[in-house]
């Protein structure tokens, strides 16, 4: 076993940001995807008319969240545990 | 006026710019300036291979027809590419350390290397790919179309033809050994660029041209006839999956996202940066397709607004631009699709058979490197020519998204496979196989007849009662479950039972060893960094490993390769130790140019069959993962350990050796001495004793003292020789000189006339102009051809004198093709006093090559014998730029 | 009887050589240039005397000698050893191994012929 670090607490604190940054990566196609599907809820057959315009105005714009998410996640995410980049 | 013969001079204008950027990009590369082509950006924009004229044309179209139900076949690939994470990092990292060529290799290689997955997914992928680029096909026609008043005939053969040069001169002209395409990659980024460029070009147009800004336009859509969001949900749902699985099914999107993938960071780009992409070629969809509802006349091609909206504003350079900018999707897409489906057909296909065929015999070099190119391009116009025929069948009139739609859900068969392969390591080869089978017949079945056309392949009584009358095997309503919309049917039965299947077989059959291996490898690959070993090394001889290598990687590669193993082992030479870290690597090169699992085919005959022990499987069941890696780490260290040890003897053996060599030496040169000197003393003494002798007795013991001081003579010239070129004193006369000259000297020296040995030369390579001293480099081929003469026990034999030039060195090989020097005594011929074989039907003293290769030293190059070859084969190699000493020295 | 000598010796002009001054002198010469097959050559033609070469493809001379003096039936045949290499440790190992006469190459005529003579001479008279 290599020495222990001295300041133990920090380190931890660490780990535990990456791996909750980790999860949330998982999470988000997940949470993405429930968004794009809550359109179900008020348009189709059954439902009052819903409006294209305003439907795709709400469409395009959890596509610019999702965007943004994933653009701030993945730099984090970078940031914090660079892969092998191993080229071939 | 735009004519169309000013179109298809814009085409060829565009085509010639793309093949300079290739051109350049593979330029690039060679010389290993790699940089921006291997950015994040060029690789995000690669990926935009996604939308293919379906998107330029179709998308517009689709929201004509249905609203807003396009979205979803962007927003799959959006939730695929944020979640990069989980599941595509597995994937690049998986397609990195396996050396992964393509989506069948992927498959074959997790399900034990097994040739049959490998051809059950390239049959499969050439089927639904077909429909797919006779979609491209139809798209070029049909905007062609539009500035000639009608079809002109032929168009999309041409368009066809012309795709298959432009693919085989770019995908074919030589194997990487990575099946990297930097040329292509790069094209396609350019075309990404032009791609966005139009569309946003003419959505900008429609935006604040035509209607009066975003506000303007959120009233025309109110006001359109697609105002009313009339959702089928089911669509809605299935779409959106179906897109998520073609993003990483299909073989183009394969090839570009895992692949060509030089850098997993780059993934980190793409998570944000390809949707983007995505959401800013569909942001301007709707307004132009409203604008076109609007404006045009009832009943136009809604899948040509992009086109026809611009004219009918006399906007010609925008549609110009348009034009191109299909043009050059549809073109990006048949030329990335070709490549990659003949990659896995020649393969996965091909190759297995060629070699199967071959068992052993042939030595060319690179054989099989020009089978697999050979194979490529014959595959890459087999593809164009199917598609060409599907789109001439099926009447070019659907609409062209639903003819995409029929192969995403083709390609989603794929899915089970692979989502079950990387995350599951219950999942088997059985399993994956028949899950395969099941989904690829229903989905034949149910929507790739069908949507062929009515009556083409199923007739319309079919259609309406079911094959033989049997009404719940309806291809539109299995089962009797009527009401669904054709994709949504199709794909859930498909996926379900292929799933179904797929997990229920993977439950009942038991994995091979090379399945599990594999299993655990792939579902673990980001947890442990170590892989685990595949081949027990037994008694494989490396001299047939080399020429196996040589025929897959050509002999410049695979040489250098054994090279640099066998000094990272400590060794010298061409052969290194067939350790099972060797052969391990030694199979992964392989699989980067034919595939993992002709790799391991390969390897498993030359190593003698079973490559996997118990006590590998042991390991395997094994679950800790500490107790592995420490025990890896542990093994590395000991196998250090030993190769120490094993250097340290092998140079304590080596001085002990000199010193016996040395007494060994003197020994031998007083043999050499006095056997001459004992027939001249000998004769000299009866002809001084004089007594009646014949005067012919007189002559010829004269004669024979003349011989033997000759001999003698050659003895003390070698020996001479050799002291002086060892100890460095030697004079070189260095002058400038052409390489054939030399080589006409030699062979004439050698008196090549007399002699049974015919010379094969190439009078073009050899000339070479050298700085060198001609005379001393004249005797190293003097006595390597007289080797040859005197040695080669052909029937015929042959000597070939092959010369290459590779910036550094020239190399020149003389090749024969008698039965070669065994391995054994490889090292010993260069020795002094060796000689092989009849010890006097060599006439010389075993000091040839001793001297040259003193000689070649001294000229600041080598000489050595290179196995592997057939028959006794020695390479020279000599400097070709000039060292400062040289340059002095020639003034 | 014309006296027999074997020569055992695989380079042709020192063959050539050895023949014409022993033959000259009124021996039988045979010659063998194999030294795996020496010893069947020596069974068959039961010579009197034997100049073996230390150096011989196939077998060396040395293990010829020492099989040579292992059978019953040649050991008592004179063995004249020729050898190109002179130093000490070939004299001995000629000795232990049972040669009766040890010379170096190149020789004097004279001489290897009255050592032939002489190990011929040992032989025919009692007692040797």
């Amino acid at each position: 076993m290599a020495n222990r670090p001295t300041e133990p607490l920090f380190l931890e604190r660490q780990t535990y940001r990456r791996r909750r940054l980790m999860d949330a990566a998982r999470i988000l196609p997940v949470a993405g995807f429930i968004l794009c599907m809550l359109p179900m809820l008020w348009a189709g057959p059954g439902a009052a008319d819903a409006s294209v315009a305003v439907g795709g105005l709400y469409l395009f714009g959890v596509w610019t969240l999702l965007i943004v998410t994933a653009g701030i996640l993945s730099r984090r995410l970078i940031r914090a545990a660079p892969p092998d980049s191993g080229t071939r | 006026m735009l004519t169309f013969n000013m179109l298809v001079l814009a085409c060829f204008a565009y085509v010639a710019f793309l093949f300079a950027v290739a051109f350049l990009a593979e330029k690039r590369a060679l010389r290993g300036r790699l940089g921006i082509l291997r950015s994040p950006l060029v690789y995000t924009l690669s990926l935009s291979i996604y939308c293919t004229a379906w998107t330029f044309y179709g998308a517009v179209g689709y929201a004509a027809r249905s609203g807003l139900e396009f979205v979803t076949i962007y927003l799959g690939p959006t939730l695929v590419m944020i979640g990069w994470w989980g599941l595509l990092r597995k994937l690049v990292r998986i397609g990195r350390t396996q050396r992964i060529t393509s989506i069948a290799d992927l498959i074959s290689s997790r399900y034990g290397k097994s040739n049959l997955l490998g051809v059950l997914v390239t049959i499969l992928a050439v089927v639904f790919t077909t429909p797919y680029i006779a979609l491209q096909l139809q798209s070029v026609t049909l905007s062609f179309s539009i500035f000639t008043d009608g079809y002109a005939k032929g168009t999309a053969f041409w368009v066809a033809a012309g795709l298959a040069v432009f693919t085989i001169l770019f995908g074919t002209r030589n194997l990487d050994i990575d099946e990297r395409h930097h040329g292509i990659v790069t094209a396609i980024a350019v075309e990404a660029v032009v791609k966005l460029i139009a569309l946003l070009a003419v959505g900008g147009f429609v935006v604040w041209g035509v209607a009066g800004g975003p506000g303007d336009v959120f009233r025309m859509i109110e006001d359109s006839p697609i105002s009313t969001w009339k959702m089928d949900q089911s669509r809605w749902v299935t779409l959106t999956f179906l897109s998520a699985a073609a993003c990483i099914c299909l073989p183009r999107m394969f090839q570009v996202m895992v692949v060509e993938n030089s850098n997993e960071s780059h993934l980190a780009t793409a998570a944000w940066a390809f949707p983007l992409y995505l959401f800013l070629m569909s942001l301007f969809v709707l307004p132009i397709a409203v604008v076109g509802l609007n404006v045009l006349p009832e009943g136009s091609n809604p899948d040509l607004f992009v086109l026809t909206v611009p004219l009918a504003f006399e906007q010609k350079g925008l549609a110009t631009l348009v034009f191109l900018g299909g043009f050059s999707s549809a073109t990006s897409m048949v030329i990335v699709a070709a490549i990659a489906l003949a990659t896995m057909v020649s393969n996965h296909i091909v190759m297995p058979i060629w070699l199967n065929a071959r068992k052993g015999g042939a030595t060319v070099s690179g054989d099989v490197r020009n089978v697999m190119l050979r194979s490529r391009r014959i595959a890459i116009m087999a593809v164009l020519a199917l598609a060409y025929f599907y789109y001439a069948m099926s009447g070019g009139g659907a609409a062209l998204a639903a003819i995409g739609l029929i192969a995403f859900v083709g390609a989603a068969q794929i899915m089970p496979a692979l989502l079950g392969g990387l995350f599951w390591r219950g999942a088997t080869r059985l399993g994956a196989a028949a899950g395969l089978i099941v989904g690829f017949a229903v989905w034949a079945w149910t929507l790739f007849l069908p949507g062929i056309g009515e009556g083409v392949l199923i007739s319309s009584q079919t259609m309406a009662q079911g094959p033989f009358g049997m009404g719940w095997l309806r291809p539109q309503a299995l089962f009797g479950i009527e009401g669904l919309d054709g994709v949504v049917h199709a794909a859930i039965w498909s996926l379900t039972l292929n799933t179904g299947v797929f997990v229920a077989l993977s439950l009942l059959s038991f994995p091979n060893p090379v399945e599990r291996l594999q299993g655990a490898e792939f579902v673990n690959i980001l947890r442990y960094s170590a892989g685990a070993r595949a081949f027990s090394p037994g008694t494989v001889d490396a001299e047939d490993l080399l020429m196996m290598s040589q025929r897959i990687l050509g002999s410049a590669e695979a040489q250098a390769l054994f090279q640099s193993v066998a000094l990272e082992q400590g060794k010298e030479g061409y052969l290194p130790d067939t350790t099972s870290a060797f052969l391990e690597r030694l199979e992964r090169e392989l699989a980067g140019s034919v595939g993992a699992a002709t790799a391991h085919a390969m390897m498993g005959q030359i190593t003698g069959g079973s490559a996997v022990s118990v006590s590998e499987l042991m390991r395997v069941a094994d679950e800790t993962a500490q107790m592995m890696e420490y025990s890896n780490q542990l093994e590395a260290k000991s196998e250090e350990l030993g190769r120490t040890a094993r250097q340290l003897r092998v140079a304590n053996e080596k001085l002990t050796a000199l010193s016996i060599q040395k007494d060994e030496f003197l020994s031998q040169i007083s043999h050499e001495l006095r056997t001459p000197m004992t027939s001249i003393r000998a004769f000299s003494e009866i002809l001084r004793d004089g007594g009646d002798m014949e005067p012919e007795a007189r002559a010829r013991y004269s004669r024979i003292i003349h011989d033997e001081a000759r001999r003698l003579t050659r003895v003390l010239d070698d020996l001479l020789d050799l002291s002086v070129l060892e100890s460095g004193q030697v004079t070189l006369y260095n002058e400038v000189t052409i390489l054939g000259d030399i080589i006409d000297r030699a062979i004439a020296a050698t008196g090549q006339n007399a002699s049974a040995l015919r010379i094969e030369r190439q009078p073009l390579q050899e000339r070479l102009v050298l700085f060198t001293d001609a005379d001393r480099l004249a005797q190293v081929f003097i006595n390597l051809i007289a080797n040859a003469q005197k040695y080669c026990d052909a029937d015929t034999p042959v000597l070939r004198i092959l010369v290459r030039d590779n910036k550094q060195h020239a190399v020149i090989d003389f090749i024969d093709n008698g039965s070669g020097i065994p391995s054994e005594d490889q090292a010993l011929i260069f020795e002094k006093f060796s000689r092989l074989g009849d010890t006097r039907a060599s006439g010389g003293a075993g000091l040839g090559l001793a001297i040259c290769r003193e000689i070649a030293a001294r000229l600041g190059g080598s000489l050595t014998y290179v196995p592997g070859q057939g028959g006794a084969a020695f390479r020279v190699t000599l400097p070709r730029r000039l060292t400062n000493a040289d340059a002095e020295a020639a003034e | 009887m014309a006296k027999r000598v074997l020569l055992i010796e695989d380079e042709p002009n020192i063959i050539e050589a050895v023949r014409f001054i022993l033959s000259r002198d009124g021996w039988s010469v045979d010659t063998h240039a194999d030294g795996a097959t020496a010893l069947s050559a020596v069974a068959r033609r039961v010579p009197d005397v034997i100049v073996l070469d230390a150096m011989l493809p196939g077998r060396s001379g040395f293990e010829i000698l020492r099989d040579l003096r292992g059978d019953s039936k040649t050991a008592d045949i004179p063995v004249l050893m020729l050898t190109a290499r002179g130093q000490q440790k070939d004299r001995d190992m000629a000795a232990r191994n049972g040669a009766n006469r040890f010379m170096t190459k190149p020789f004097s005529n004279a001489e290897m012929l009255a050592c032939v003579q002489e190990l011929y001479a040992a032989t025919q008279s009692p007692g040797a």
